[in-house]
């Protein structure tokens, strides 16, 4: 008892005289604030639309490509929701998936398969798994909520000639992320994503996503034209090539339902 | 048949009518392909031809409306090697959809699926079974169709007139994969006096909840499932002549995922067809993602499906235990494949499923479908077929 008592007293001591946790606490507000203001800066588009080439190499060189369509809904107070639509290769052409981002919990998410006209429900789990046979995974390629992560920020540098924070983010679903971080690299001028690290569970290295040709939108909506993908361990690669990239194109919630993917084309 | 060719000119005149500015300005896209069905065992039934090739050709014209309305129109051809049941035509789409707010309104020769489970079908009765396509039923003829959609907050409400019933296919006399005594489909009987023009009625509600899926819907018409009637010919050979009765049929369909789980259940009550039954077919699916971080997805199924007909049931599956591994490689090639294991509860029946397809280049897709029946007793509703174990391959190409 009177030990138990002399470590409480010490550890009261070290916590009075070291107030380690108002430092540490410092890089972590930091880095959820900047994250913040990316999501800021990023609302308030209604809607948009964008037509994607997603193009996989494998370590040979060989390409593959797919077309596909992207529309997006902005939900106030939640995550956007977001429909996928394959064009080719032809015989996945119709396929679409509909997705429910959500700030907390699994997002929702559906598979509308044309040939049978059936709407599979997907298990949330899937984050890890790969989208299409693309080096992004399901959670790569889903809306970038705040509250999906935590944050710390590491220190600002300079990359590719623009003055940079270094922020690293923390799945919050850490059973079924892939990973344990990601380093992010943010201009500081206009807050835009221009490099992700991703790392593995083991904390090693695994994929590097960078962003390319970026382009104001409404005078206010930064979107890269590219999105380039590395797969360290496998030598494989995935770039994403943007275009036609529309905003306020009147979709509406209707859009966005399980009863619309049976008339997707 | 006669209905489809008169139905079409109407569709194709109304169409015209309807939407006269730029109604030809669509997309073409669909596949050809080429099909071979290698026999393990020699026929059991005289006539039936060993192994069989085949060629099938499924086109797609759609047409989108600025206002989002569609027109779609999809024939289907299949020319088969061995038996003229299977070389068939079909319209599986002719259709129209207006997009009203907040409604939509599809006119015409369509297709609906309806269900969860991945062995058994129960719940999925708008269209009719293409049974000489294959032996799963997941293939469908195109159905006759007035299609009012109401989604709302609450779920979406489904309507359907169905103005026109379609006979389900079976294999002929050269075919394999068919019954002892053949099926005499020029023969089939209905109860309704209207026969195939009997007017069939639908209404579903469907709904999403967090993370639930459910649909509940209530069919008043033709069955779509006939009871085989046994009938002796002139010269003492026993034939089978179809049945369709007319049934009312509740069904219920519900899915909900919890992490890497989902949980499914499709159950039907169904009266009008001999006593009152009730049937359904639930269980599981657990999928392991990025397995051993290979990238491959691995998915377990377990499936139980019950029928309370017993040997009365007009399916296999009145006491069926299914377990399924589905393995998705997540290449380029958007390799695939499923292993299924049936095993008859009741009985020593059990049958082995495969199939998987593998993606060459961007337009080329083959794939495989193989079934084994084994140990299949003599009461069982599938014994004509316990030689009929089968390897299919298939190349298709889609444009």
């Amino acid at each position: 008892m009177k030990r138990l008592s002399r470590v409480f007293i010490l550890s009261l001591l070290i916590a009075f005289i070291f107030p380690a946790g108002l430092h540490a606490d410092a890089p972590e507000e930091k880095g959820l604030s900047i994250a913040r203001e990316i999501d800021r800066r990023e609302s308030g588009y209604g809607d948009s639309t964008v037509k994607m080439l997603m193009i996989l190499r494998n370590r040979h060189g060989q390409k593959s490509i797919r077309k596909i369509r992207i529309r997006t809904l902005e939900v106030k107070g939640d995550g956007d929701k977001s429909l996928t639509i394959f064009d080719s290769p032809r015989d996945v052409k119709g396929t679409a998936f509909l997705n429910f981002t959500h700030k907390f919990g699994d997002d929702d998410q559906w598979l509308y398969l044309p040939a049978l006209k059936r709407v599979k429900r997907i298990s949330a789990g899937n984050k890890s798994g790969s989208f299409m046979g693309s080096e992004f995974s399901y959670e790569d390629i889903a809306s970038r909520e705040v509250e999906k992560y935590t944050y710390r920020w590491i220190r600002d540098e300079m990359y590719n000639g623009q003055e940079c924070f270094v922020v690293e983010r923390y799945p919050v679903d850490k059973k079924n992320s892939g990973y344990t971080r990601q380093v992010t690299w943010i201009d500081k001028k206009e807050y835009r994503l221009l490099k992700v690290d991703y790392y593995d569970r083991k904390d090693s290295l695994l994929k590097t996503l960078t962003f390319s040709g970026y382009k104001k939108y409404l005078g206010r909506y930064w979107r890269a034209d590219e999105m380039y993908m590395v797969n360290h361990q496998t030598g494989k690669s995935t770039k994403l090539v943007f275009s036609d990239y529309r905003f306020g194109t009147g979709l509406k919630k209707r859009d966005f339902t399980k009863n619309s993917l049976k008339r997707i084309h | 048949m006669r209905q489809l060719t008169l139905f079409l000119p109407i569709m194709f005149v109304f169409v015209c009518v309807a939407f006269p500015s730029r109604a030809f300005a669509g997309e073409i896209s669909g596949y050809v392909a080429a099909e071979g069905r290698y026999f393990f065992n020699g026929p059991l039934f005289s006539g039936q031809k060993r192994h069989d090739a085949s060629l099938a050709l499924q086109p797609e014209y759609y047409h989108q409306w600025g206002s989002g309305s569609s027109f779609t129109f999809e024939p289907f051809a299949r020319v088969d090697s061995a038996d003229p049941e299977r070389t068939h035509f079909d319209i599986r789409e002719l259709n129209v959809l207006w997009l009203g707010d907040p409604w939509e309104l599809r006119i015409g020769i369509g297709k609906v699926f309806w269900g969860v489970t991945e062995f058994v079908h129960l719940v999925d009765i708008i269209n009719q079974t293409d049974l000489v396509e294959n032996i799963n039923g997941e293939d469908k003829l195109g159905q006759p169709m007035i299609n009012l959609t109401v989604p709302a907050d609450w779920g979406v409400i489904d309507l359907f007139v169905l103005p026109y019933f379609r006979e389900r296919t079976f294999p002929g006399h050269k075919g394999r994969l068919r019954s002892g005594p053949e099926i005499d489909a020029d023969r089939t009987l209905y109860e309704s006096p209207a026969k195939e023009h009997h007017i069939d009625l639908a209404i579903r509600y469907s709904h999403t909840i967090g993370d639930w899926d459910f649909g509940i819907y209530n069919f008043n018409g033709t069955g779509r499932e006939p009871t085989l009637l046994l009938r002796i010919g002139p010269g003492g050979n026993p034939f089978l002549v179809p049945y369709y009765e007319q049934i009312n049929q509740t069904g219920l369909d519900v899915q909900a995922v919890k992490g890497n789980w989902l949980y499914k259940l499709e159950a039907i009550y169904r009266t009008g067809q001999g006593e009152g039954f009730f049937a359904d077919a639930g269980g599981f699916e657990y999928t392991m993602t990025n397995i051993l971080s290979s990238g491959m997805d691995l998915g377990l199924i377990g499936e139980w499906a019950y029928d309370e007909r017993g040997d009365k049931a007009t399916t296999a599956f009145q006491n069926d235990l299914m377990l399924g591994l589905r393995w998705a490689l997540n290449d380029a090639a958007s390799s695939n494949l499923l292993v299924g294991f049936i095993q008859d509860l009741d009985r020593h029946s059990r049958a082995l499923k495969v199939k998987g397809s593998r993606r060459f280049g961007d337009n080329w897709l083959l794939s495989l479908d193989a079934w084994a029946f084994l140990n299949v007793s003599r009461e069982d509703i599938i014994y004509s077929l316990r030689d009929d174990d089968y390897l299919q391959l298939q190349v298709a190409y889609y444009f």
